[in-house]
This record gives C-alpha cells, structure tokens and sequence, in this order.
C-alpha cells in the first residue's frame, strides 16, 4: 500500500494528529508537543515511502525505522495502528498496565515497532547495526532513524555518526525533527546544536533542509536519498513542535504534558477529529 | 592443574572466537579499537567482512551490536570490561538486555589483575552491574578449557550474555576439551573442613591452598562458579550442609559479586556465615599483577589463613 495522492497523506496526517491526542488524553500522561511535529514525517514515511506489510510485521526485507526519540511512541503507534499494525482503538490504551502499548517504544510487544528506545541517544547505533546487517545480507533495506534536535546533544550520537559515514552507510536516512524546543526552553539557548546540516555533513553525511510539515518537499527528499551512494543522509526537518493544536504550537510547556478535558475536546475539534 | 603451561583467558577467547567464526557464519565481532589485547585481532584476520573495528566508541559499539543481533547476527562485542560493563551500561541495560537482543559482550581486562594501568582501568564492579539486569547471564571462567567452552556454548543462547575475561596468564585447570554446564558450578575434591567458593582468575588461588592444605590434614573443596547468573544454588546448600566453613573469593568488589550472590541464597535457603575475600570497598592501583594479588589479600596464602582463622 502506498499512497501518493498528497491530499489523502494530509487527511492521514490529521488522523494520526488525532491519534496522538487521543492516547496522550486517556492515558493521562505523555508527549504531545514532539509527537505532532514528527507526525507529517512518519505518515510520509509509513503510507509513502517504507516497504512493510502490516499482515507480517516480522517479514525479513522490510524497511525499519528506529525512533531514536522514543518519548514520541504516541506518534509512532498512531501511524502504526492507521496503517493497520494493530486496531486503531487499542491507542486509547497508552501507558495502561494492561496494555502493551508502553511509555515508550517496545519491540517485544508492539507489532511494527523495530527498536526498543527511550533513553536518548542511543537510536542511530542500532540503525547503524541494522543497515550493517542489511549489507552483509544483501537484503535491500532502508534504514530510517528520526532524532530530536535536543536528543542530538548526547554524545553518542556523534559516535554514530562518525560509524554511519565510516561504513558507507547509504541505505541509513537520518532524519532531525527540529522544532527548537526541549524541556528546559529553546534548544540554542539550553546548549546550542546548530547549524545541523553543517555538523552532519562535516560528519561524511548528503544532507537535505526541508519544511518537517510539507509532505511534498518529504517525498522529494526521502526520494532523493534513496539515490545517494557511498554515504548516509540526514533529513533536517524543520518543525513546529505542538504542530496542528493551535494552542501546543511553540509551546515548551507541552513537551509532557496531557490536555485536560476540555483542552482534548478542542485540540479534537482543530483536526477535525470525533470525540 | 598444570602450573607450568599458562594461558591468559583473554587470549583462549581470541582463539576459540576465530575458530567458531568457521562454523558459524552468523558470529560478527565489534571491537572498540583494542582488538590486539582483547584478542579480536585473530578474528579479524581471519574474517575481515565480519569484524567491525567501531574506534574508541563504546556506547556506540553496544548499539550497533544491538542493531545487527535484530537481523539475526550474533555479535561477540569486547572492550575492557571497564568500558563495557561501566561506559556503556545504559546501552546495555536498555538496548540490548530490555528487547532481550543476542549480544555476546565479552569483556577481558578484568579485575586488579589489570595491574601496571592501575585503579581507572581495574573494573571491579561490572559482576555487580551486569548481575542485575534482567535477561542477562553473566559467566566468569578461570582457565583455556573452561574459557573455550564458554565461548562457543554462549552461542547457543539466545540472550544477552557478560562473558568476564583477564588480562593475567593463568594455569590450566581442566583437561582439554572438558565440557561445563552454564548454571552448574564445579566441585573440586570432596573435603568438609571448608568449602572455598571462587569464580575466574582466582579459582587457581583457591587450588593451591588446597593442595598445601590437604599436606597439613586439612581437607577443603573448591567450587569454581563459572556461571554467576543464573547462580547453582543446590550447589550452594550442599556445601553449607556438608562443610563447617564458608569462603568466597573473587577478583572483584566484594560488594554486589560472587560473595555478595552466595550471601543472598544462603540467607535465603540455609542460613550460614559466609567469609567474602574480595576487593573491600575500594579503588585498586599500579602495581604487578601478582603483587597486587598479595596486596588485596587474594592468594593461596590468604586462603589458608582464612580456613585456619
């Protein structure tokens, strides 16, 4: 299944929106504000680009995406579940006690998810492993890992990125969703990272600025990486963090935090969801 | 046990690895730039599209060793155990042991028994780091044979393993090609005046003390405990059955080691004092490695002293 009309990729875009809010309210708890600036990236990724079949989750080939940022698992199990991974109710169940759809990302329990994640920094070295392993295999696989422009402060991420140009990783596509924002305010005033592209790309890396919310200009260059050879790309994404919710837009303040009642029901009410 | 024929662990690893790299195609071996003392290097020769030399980057080894254990690879990971059970913990703990994924880490340079690098390079805590994470076995052995054995039985399972190696020459133990069970500790000799319980480089140790015991009418039985996790406690309450002391020794801290794990079945299955020979709460320091070995009171003479007391 890949779709390519682009209106139809928005209305999907939406839904997952919708899934975030929804998961993220009945549980309470969780991250909406990074979860909806990756959320036009992972619709792209998993309705357009990566070859998965949702009926064989384990099915060896397939692309696999490690969500290096694993705090955003509310994004992650609502494309995952649109796609058809598992029903699409079963979001509601977020960080239940009964529900294996864990704080955040956990390959043992959730069909489709290729990584566990949640300490940070950590997500480009298993991709890096697994596109090793694609290589010595000959099995064609792609290779996605989104990070957070706050996340690449940690230290082995650049250890990662020293190994992904050192092994010609060009089946690896790194994407940073850079929406400026981590817990303790903006991410130039925390402790500076930028300019990305210039780090990645001193690091061996092609690198490719697009608008994080524009899926056409995703397409193009998630396309466009498919054909670098010799070595791997980083995706600067530039985002909104909170994007869709009016009132989650630029807001550091919903980094984790869950709406309340009536936050939900006009947060639903923007992306056109039903309560 | 042969005195005359030495063999450092670390370097009975390098052997058996590039030996059952030849049976199993599967095996790939990360090294964090000290392949040459780590004994990767043999491996490296020998399969040089299987061997990933990651540099100086040991978190990042650990994940890349996760990544390819997800497409059905099984890496042999090796570092000093400093640097892969201390620096690269969390990504241990959360990406390999949580998602239960099949990395070997095999840490060699163990111990005070590191000797001249001294206190920075002597990891004496990685028994007690690697012991608590769930889905982890942690095996220590003591000479080439139970060395060799471990290396190719550790591919067997399908699970995170720590495989503790050393730096130091140590005798040969066992006759050659001596098969273990993991989780089965060894009896050696039958005596009740005193079990001494050892595990890795000091098995040895606790060997001689034997042997110049049973010339002065004591007779003691030692236990190597190859397998930390999961622990032989049947072997653990025989002995406090049938012996009238309790001894442990191990080259590492004597807090959250072997001592510390027969202490927790003892106090759970049959209460019994235990004496724990170790390093006691403190940092080591340059020095020959046998000297360093006398210097922490972890030698055959310490031994005995201790049977006798």
């Amino acid at each position: 299944m890949k779709v390519k009309d682009i209106k139809e990729l928005q209305e999907y875009a939406k839904r997952v929106r919708q899934g975030i809010i929804e998961s993220i309210y009945n549980a309470k708890s969780g991250h909406p504000g990074g979860s909806l600036s990756i959320a036009d990236i992972l619709t792209v990724l998993y309705f357009n680009q990566m070859n998965i079949d949702e009926k064989n989750p384990q099915a060896k080939g397939r692309d696999r995406l490690v969500l290096s940022k694993g705090h955003t698992a509310p994004a992650l199990y609502s494309v995952l579940a649109l796609r058809g991974f598992f029903d699409f109710d079963e979001i509601k169940t977020l960080r239940n006690i009964n529900s294996r759809l864990q704080g955040h990302p956990d390959m043992k329990k959730i069909p489709g998810v290729d990584a566990s994640t949640g300490s940070l920094g950590q997500g480009l070295s298993i991709a890096n492993g697994m596109a090793l392993a694609s290589k010595m295999n000959s099995e064609g696989v792609r290779v996605y890992c989104i990070c957070g422009d706050g996340e690449i402060e940690e230290g082995q991420i650049w250890e990662a990125a020293m190994t992904s140009a050192h092994y010609k990783l060009d089946n690896l596509c790194v994407i940073v969703d850079n929406n400026n924002l981590q817990i303790d305010g903006k991410v130039n005033e925390v402790m500076n990272v930028y300019p990305i592209d210039k780090k990645f790309e001193s690091f061996g890396f092609a690198t490719i600025n697009v608008d994080g919310h524009n899926i056409e200009e995703l397409i193009r260059a998630f396309d466009a990486a498919k054909k670098i050879k010799g070595k791997p790309t980083a995706i600067i994404a530039n985002t909104i963090k909170g994007k869709g919710v009016s009132f989650m837009e630029n807001i550091v303040g919903w980094h984790g935090k869950a709406p309340n009642q009536e936050e939900y029901l006009l947060a639903m009410k923007e992306l056109g969801g039903a309560v | 046990m042969n005195m005359e024929e030495r063999k450092a662990t670390r370097q009975s690893y390098g052997e058996k690895l590039a030996e059952l790299g030849s049976k199993n195609k599967e095996i790939v071996v990360l090294d964090a730039d000290l392949s040459n003392a780590t004994k990767t290097s043999i491996f490296a020769k020998k399969f040089p599209e299987r061997f990933f030399n990651i540099g100086i980057a040991e978190q990042d080894m650990m994940g890349t060793a996760a990544g390819l254990a997800t497409f059905g690879k099984i890496p042999y990971v090796s570092t000093f155990a400093m640097f892969a059970a201390g620096r690269a913990y969390d990504q241990i703990r959360n990406g390999i042991c949580y998602p239960n994924l099949n990395v070997k880490i095999c840490a060699t340079h163990s111990g005070i028994t590191v000797g001249e690098d001294g206190a920075t390079h002597q990891m004496l805590e990685d028994i007690s780091l690697m012991r608590g994470l769930p889905n982890m076995t942690v095996i220590s052995t003591s000479d080439d044979t139970q060395t060799k054995w471990a290396v190719e039985e550790i591919s067997k399972i399908n699970s995170p393993v720590y495989l503790r190696l050393c730096r130091l020459d140590t005798p040969l133990i066992y006759e050659k090609n001596k098969t273990f069970e993991i989780g089965k500790a060894e009896q050696i000799g039958e005596g009740t005046d005193a079990t001494v319980f050892a595990t890795g480089i000091v098995v040895a140790e606790a060997l001689l003390a034997k042997k110049e015991l049973e010339k002065q009418g004591i007779n003691i039985r030692v236990v190597d405990i190859h397998t930390i996790k999961p622990i032989d406690k049947d072997m653990i309450v025989k002995c406090a059955k049938e012996t009238n002391k309790l001894i442990s020794i191990e080259d590492h801290s004597i807090i959250g080691g072997l001592g510390s794990r027969i202490a927790e079945v003892l106090s759970e299955e049959f209460p019994k004092k235990l004496i724990r020979m170790g390093i006691k709460d403190e940092f080591g320091k340059s020095g020959k490695a046998t000297e360093l070995l006398k210097y922490y009171g972890l030698t055959a003479e310490d031994i005995i002293k201790q049977v006798k007391s």
